[in-house]
C-alpha cells in the first residue's frame, strides 16, 4: 500500500518544482498508472518513495512505512525499475540475475517461481552478455531482476519507453500476472494508450495531478461530445476545420481529426458536411467516437 | 558476506571483460617504466669534452685515460690552452672542460694533495650538475685505486660526494615516483570511473534501493582495485629489479605495507571524486589534472622541492604522493626500516584517515 | 510524381550481419513518408545510409538527385536531420542555436536574421529567445529543432523519433509544424514509436529483419491485412521478426 500527502520537491533552490503536493492513495494489489510527458515529475516521484530522494514538503508512507525514517525497511520491500536502468552490459544474463538476487539476500532458486513466466524468455540466453540482448529481451531481465527479492511493491519508471509496440504489449502482460499474484505496482509511461490497461490512473504535467480516477471513469467525465472527422485531401481539413465557426477544439487522431463544437445541438454535424461539401472535400466522414484518454489529457492540458 | 563476495566478483568481471580497463590498468605501468627508463632517463652517454693539461705526467695521463674509457665521455680535444675552452663552450661543442694544473702529478705525490679543475656549461644545469658528478667519480675511483699501495693517503681534490647513487643511474629516482604516479592514476581513476558508471547505467539507483549497506557498495568497489594495485607494485618492482637492475634493498613486506596505505589513499580521493562526478569523462577529468598534476609537480620526483618557494613547499606537504616517494626511496634504494621512516609513514596514515573520512562522510545513501 | 529518395536494392551488411538487406523504395516530393519499424529492424542503418553518414555494402540510391556513394556533401546541404536525442545545444540561447546553424548550412548573416525572427515569432518563442535552450521544456524544444532543420529550406528533411516522450498537446502541434513545411514543398521522412502518428503519413513502410515487409498508404495497409487500426498492421508483421538487437 503506497499513501502520498502533500508530497513535494522541488530542486535548483525552489526555482523547480518537480512535484508539487501530490497526494494519492494505492491499495495493496492495484496496478497504478502514473501517466504524463517528460517532465511531469513521475521521476521524481518514484525517486521519493523508493527512499532515494528526501521530500521538502509533505509525507508518504509505503507499506505503512514513513519514506524518510524507515527508508531502511523500505528499501528491503520495494523493487524498483528505474527509467535509464539497462543493467550490466558485460555480465550475462545469469550472473545480472544471480548478481542482484545475492544483493537482496536471496538465490534465484529461492524465488524463482515468481520470475519463472518473463525469465523463462531469456532463458536461453542465459549465457550471453545483457549488452547484446535486444530492447524488449533487456526490460525482461531487469523485471526479472526488480522482482527476484518478491518484493510487495514495485515501482517501474518508464519501463515502455524505446520499446517497441510488440515488446510493450508483452510487458503489460506481464505485469497483469504479476498483478494477479498481489503484488502492488506503480508503473509511469508517456504513452496515453497504455493508461485503460491500469486500474486506476493519475495524469500528471507540470508536477502537478491533473486528474485521478479509473481510466474509464476519466474518459466519462470528458465534457463535449467527441466526432471523428476524414476526407480525402487531410491537411486541407485540418485548416478548413479549424476555421468553421462553430469549432471549439480539433486535432489530429490517428487516421481522423477529433472535433468538438461550441454549440453541439442536434444537426450540428450536419452543418459542418454541408460546410466541408462547399468546400471542395471529397470522401468525408463524420461521425461520434467515444473519447480517449489521451483526449482527456488534451483536454486537461488546454484548461 | 556472501553479498560482499558477489559484489567484488563483479567487480572483477568488470574490469577482467573490458579490455581498456586492463590496458590502463596493466599497460600503464609497464609504459610508464619504459618511457621513464630509457626515454627520459637523465643518463648522458658519450658527452664532449676537453681536457687542457698543462700538467702533462703520469698522474694527469692515467686520469685522462680513465675519463676516455668511461662511456659517459667523449673526448673531443685534449692539450688545448686555456683561451681556447671558452670558445668550444660558445659554440656548444663541448659540454665539459678538465684542467690540470702545472705540477699537479708532482703536487700529488710531494703533498699528498692536488687541485683539479673543472668547468661545465651550466646552460643545462642539470646535465652539468650530471656530468660533474660523474667525472668526480671517476677521479674518485682513481685515488682509491692510487691508495691502495700508498701509506700516506692521496687526496686530489673534488669535492662531491655522490650518497647512495654513485653512478647517478636515473632508475634510482623515477621508479619510486613511478610507484607513486601509477598507484595514483590507476586507484583514484579506475574507482571513480567505476562508480560514475553505475550512476550513468541507472544501476546505483537499484544498489541503493538495496538492503545491502551502502558503505558496503563503496568497500566492495574499493577491494579489487586495491588487490589490483597490488598487483601492480608488484610488477613495477619486478620490471625494476629484472629490467632496470634496480634491487630493493629494503623489506619488501614493509614496501607492499606502506604501498596498501597509500592505495587507502588514492582509493579514498577517487570516491571523493565519485561523489562529485555526474559522468565518466568528469570523473576522468578531474582524477587527471586533479592528480596527476599535483603528484608530478609536488612529490619531488620531477622538480626538487627544496628548490621551490616557501609557500609551494609548505603546499606539497599535503600531497600524499611526496610522503610515500620519500618512504619508496627509503626502502628501496637507502634501505631503510621502518624505523627510519615513521615519521613519514605517520604522515601519511593521518592524511589517509583524513580523506577516508571525507570521502566516507560525503557519500550519500540517497541521490542528490 | 517526382522522386526524391530513390533506393534500388541497398543493402548495408556489418560482417556476417545484414542490417539492411537490399531496400527498395521511392519517396516523393512534398509527402509525408513513414518509415516505422521495430528496435533493430535497419531503420537507424538506412537512415545514416540516406544521410551520407553510412557507405552502403551494395545496391544504389539517390538523395535530393544526388548518389549516395560519391555525393553525400552535397546531400548533406539538401536535407535538414533531426533526432530526438541530438538537437540543439543545451548551452546556447535560443538564438545563438538558431545562428550557428544557419551559419553551418552558410546562410547570410541577413537571411538567418530574417528567418530566426519570423521563426521565434511563428513559435511563440519571443520572450524566451535569450533563455538557454537547457531551460526550455521538452515540446518547445523539440519543436525549435525541428524549425532549425528547415532553416536552410531542404528538399528534404529526416526525423529521427521526434516526438519521443512529448505530451500529447506539443504532439499534435509538432505536426502542425510537419504539415506546414510539407506545404511549403518540403518532404518529410520521419520514424516513430506512436502508431497514431503512422497515420499522419501520406505512405508507409514497416522494416522487419531489415527488409521492408510493407509499403503503402496507411488506408490501404489496414485493408490488406483486414485490421481496424496501424497498431495492429505493425503488429502482426513485427510478430514475425527473428531478429532482435538494438
Amino acid at each position: 500500500m503506497v499513501l502520498l500527502q502533500d508530497l513535494s520537491k522541488s530542486y535548483d533552490k525552489g526555482n523547480v518544482k518537480a512535484v508539487e503536493a501530490v497526494s494519492l492513495e494505492v491499495p495493496q494489489g492495484e496496478l497504478f498508472g502514473l501517466i504524463g510527458p517528460d517532465g511531469a515529475g513521475k521521476t521524481t516521484l518514484f525517486r521519493m518513495l523508493t527512499t532515494l530522494l528526501l521530500p521538502d514538503g509533505g509525507r508518504a508512507t509505503v507499506n505503512n512505512l514513513d519514506i524518510v525514517k524507515d527508508y531502511k525497511a523500505i528499501r528491503s520491500q520495494v523493487g524498483y525499475m528505474p527509467g535509464k536502468f539497462s543493467l550490466y552490459q558485460d555480465l550475462t544474463v545469469e550472473e545480472n540475475l544471480n548478481f542482484f538476487a545475492t544483493l537482496f539476500g536471496t538465490t534465484i532458486e529461492e524465488n524463482y517461481h515468481l520470475i519463472k513466466d518473463i525469465y523463462q524468455q531469456i532463458e536461453p540466453f542465459k549465457n550471453r552478455r545483457a549488452g547484446k540482448l535486444s530492447g524488449g529481451m533487456k526490460q525482461k531481465l531487469a523485471l526479472s531482476c526488480a522482482l527476484i527479492h518478491k518484493p510487495t511493491v514495485l515501482f517501474l519508471d518508464e519501463p515502455t519507453t524505446g520499446v517497441d509496440p510488440v515488446s510493450r504489449k508483452e510487458f503489460w502482460e506481464m505485469l497483469k500476472r504479476l498483478k494477479a499474484q498481489g503484488i502492488t505496482i506503480l508503473v509511469s509511461t508517456p504513452y496515453m494508450d497504455e493508461a485503460t490497461l491500469c486500474d486506476r490512473i493519475a495524469l500528471m504535467q507540470g508536477g502537478k495531478i491533473l486528474a485521478i480516477d479509473t481510466p474509464d471513469a476519466i474518459v466519462q467525465q470528458y465534457p463535449e461530445k467527441l466526432y471523428g472527422v476524414r476526407a480525402a485531401a487531410m491537411q486541407k481539413l485540418l485548416l478548413d476545420l479549424r476555421a468553421y465557426p462553430n469549432t471549439l477544439s480539433c486535432f489530429t487522431f490517428g487516421e481522423y481529426f477529433h472535433l468538438s463544437f461550441k454549440d453541439d445541438h442536434a444537426g450540428a454535424a450536419e452543418d459542418l458536411e454541408r460546410y466541408l461539401e462547399s468546400k471542395g472535400h471529397e470522401r468525408i466522414g463524420i461521425g461520434e467516437v467515444t473519447p480517449t484518454i489521451e483526449d482527456c489529457f488534451i483536454r486537461l492540458l488546454k484548461q | 558476506m556472501r553479498q560482499f563476495l558477489t559484489f567484488i566478483k563483479k567487480e572483477f568481471s568488470h574490469v577482467l571483460r573490458d579490455r581498456k580497463t586492463l590496458l590502463i590498468l596493466f599497460g600503464l605501468p609497464v609504459v610508464q617504466i619504459i618511457i621513464f627508463g630509457f626515454a627520459l632517463s637523465n643518463e648522458v652517454k658519450n658527452a664532449k669534452i676537453v681536457v687542457v693539461d698543462y700538467a702533462k705526467d703520469d698522474v694527469s695521463r692515467q686520469i685522462m685515460n680513465k675519463i676516455e674509457a668511461s662511456r659517459y665521455f667523449e673526448l673531443e680535444k685534449r692539450s688545448l690552452a686555456h683561451h681556447e675552452v671558452e670558445a668550444g663552450f660558445k659554440e656548444g661543442q663541448i659540454k665539459l672542460a678538465v684542467v690540470f694544473p702545472a705540477n699537479f702529478g708532482a703536487d700529488l705525490l710531494h703533498f699528498n694533495r692536488a687541485q683539479l679543475q673543472v668547468i661545465a656549461d651550466a646552460s643545462d644545469p642539470n646535465l652539468a650538475n650530471t656530468l660533474t658528478n660523474y667525472l668526480s667519480t671517476i677521479v674518485m675511483d682513481y685515488q682509491l685505486a692510487l691508495n691502495e699501495n700508498q701509506a700516506v693517503p692521496l687526496q686530489i681534490g673534488t669535492e662531491v660526494r655522490m650518497l647512495y647513487n654513485p653512478q647517478l643511474k636515473g632508475a634510482h629516482n623515477f621508479v619510486p615516483g613511478v610507484m607513486a604516479l601509477v598507484l595514483m592514476l590507476v586507484c583514484v581513476m579506475m574507482t571513480s570511473i567505476s562508480i560514475v558508471r553505475e550512476k550513468e547505467l541507472g544501476t546505483m539507483e537499484i544498489l541503493l534501493v538495496s538492503p545491502f549497506k551502502p558503505v558496503l557498495v563503496i568497500l566492495s568497489k574499493a577491494v579489487p582495485y586495491l588487490i589490483l594495485s597490488l598487483v601492480n607494485v608488484a610488477s613495477i618492482l619486478l620490471l625494476s629489479v629484472f629490467v632496470l637492475d634496480l634491487p630493493v634493498k629494503g623489506s619488501v613486506l614493509l614496501l607492499f605495507a606502506e604501498s596498501t596505505l597509500f592505495i587507502i589513499t588514492s582509493l579514498s580521493l577517487g570516491l571523493l571524486i565519485s561523489v562529485r562526478a555526474q559522468t565518466q569523462q568528469t570523473a576522468m577529468l578531474i582524477s587527471m589534472m586533479g592528480m596527476l598534476l599535483p603528484t608530478l609537480l609536488f612529490s619531488g620526483f620531477m622538480f626538487p622541492i627544496e628548490n621551490m618557494p616557501k609557500v609551494l613547499q609548505y603546499i606539497s606537504n599535503a600531497v600524499p604522493a611526496k610522503w610515500y616517494y620519500i618512504i619508496v626511496k627509503s626502502i628501496m634504494i637507502k634501505g631503510l626500516s621502518l624505523s627510519a621512516i615513521w615519521k613519514e609513514t605517520l604522515i601519511l596514515f593521518g592524511i589517509t584517515m583524513f580523506f577516508l573520512m571525507v570521502s566516507l562522510k560525503n557519500f550519500k545513501i540517497r541521490l542528490a | 510524381m517526382e522522386a526524391v529518395i530513390k533506393t534500388d536494392k541497398l543493402t548495408k551488411r556489418f560482417g556476417d550481419f545484414i542490417a539492411t538487406n537490399n531496400i527498395t523504395f521511392e519517396v516523393y516530393a512534398g509527402e509525408i513518408f513513414g518509415f516505422l519499424g521495430a528496435n533493430g529492424a535497419g531503420k537507424t542503418t538506412a537512415m545514416r545510409m540516406l544521410t551520407g553518414l553510412s557507405t552502403p555494402s551494395s545496391g544504389s540510391a539517390t538523395v535530393a538527385g544526388f548518389d549516395v556513394y560519391r555525393e553525400t556533401e552535397r546531400i548533406k546541404k539538401n536535407i535538414g536531420y533531426m533526432s530526438q536525442k541530438f538537437s540543439l545545444y543545451e548551452d546556447l540561447t535560443v538564438m545563438e542555436n538558431i545562428r550557428f546553424f544557419g551559419g553551418i548550412y552558410g546562410l547570410s548573416d541577413k537571411a538567418i536574421k530574417e528567418k530566426s525572427d519570423m521563426l521565434v515569432e511563428q513559435l511563440g518563442l519571443a520572450s524566451e529567445k535569450k533563455k538557454l535552450v537547457g531551460a526550455l521544456p521538452l515540446g518547445w524544444k523539440q519543436k525549435l529543432s525541428f524549425s532549425v532543420a528547415v532553416l536552410h529550406d531542404p528538399k528534404i528533411v529526416f526525423l529521427d523519433e521526434p516526438t519521443g516522450g512529448v505530451d500529447p498537446l506539443t504532439r499534435r502541434q509538432f505536426w502542425d509544424l510537419i504539415y506546414a513545411a510539407t506545404s511549403r514543398g518540403v518532404t518529410v521522412f520521419v520514424t516513430t514509436h506512436y502508431m497514431d502518428e503512422a497515420e499522419y503519413c501520406n505512405r508507409i513502410s514497416i522494416m522487419v529483419d531489415g527488409s521492408i515487409k510493407a509499403l503503402d498508404t496507411p488506408y490501404n495497409l489496414k485493408r490488406e491485412f483486414g485490421v481496424g487500426s496501424m497498431d495492429e498492421v505493425f503488429y502482426k508483421l513485427a510478430r514475425e521478426a527473428r531478429r532482435s538487437a538494438d
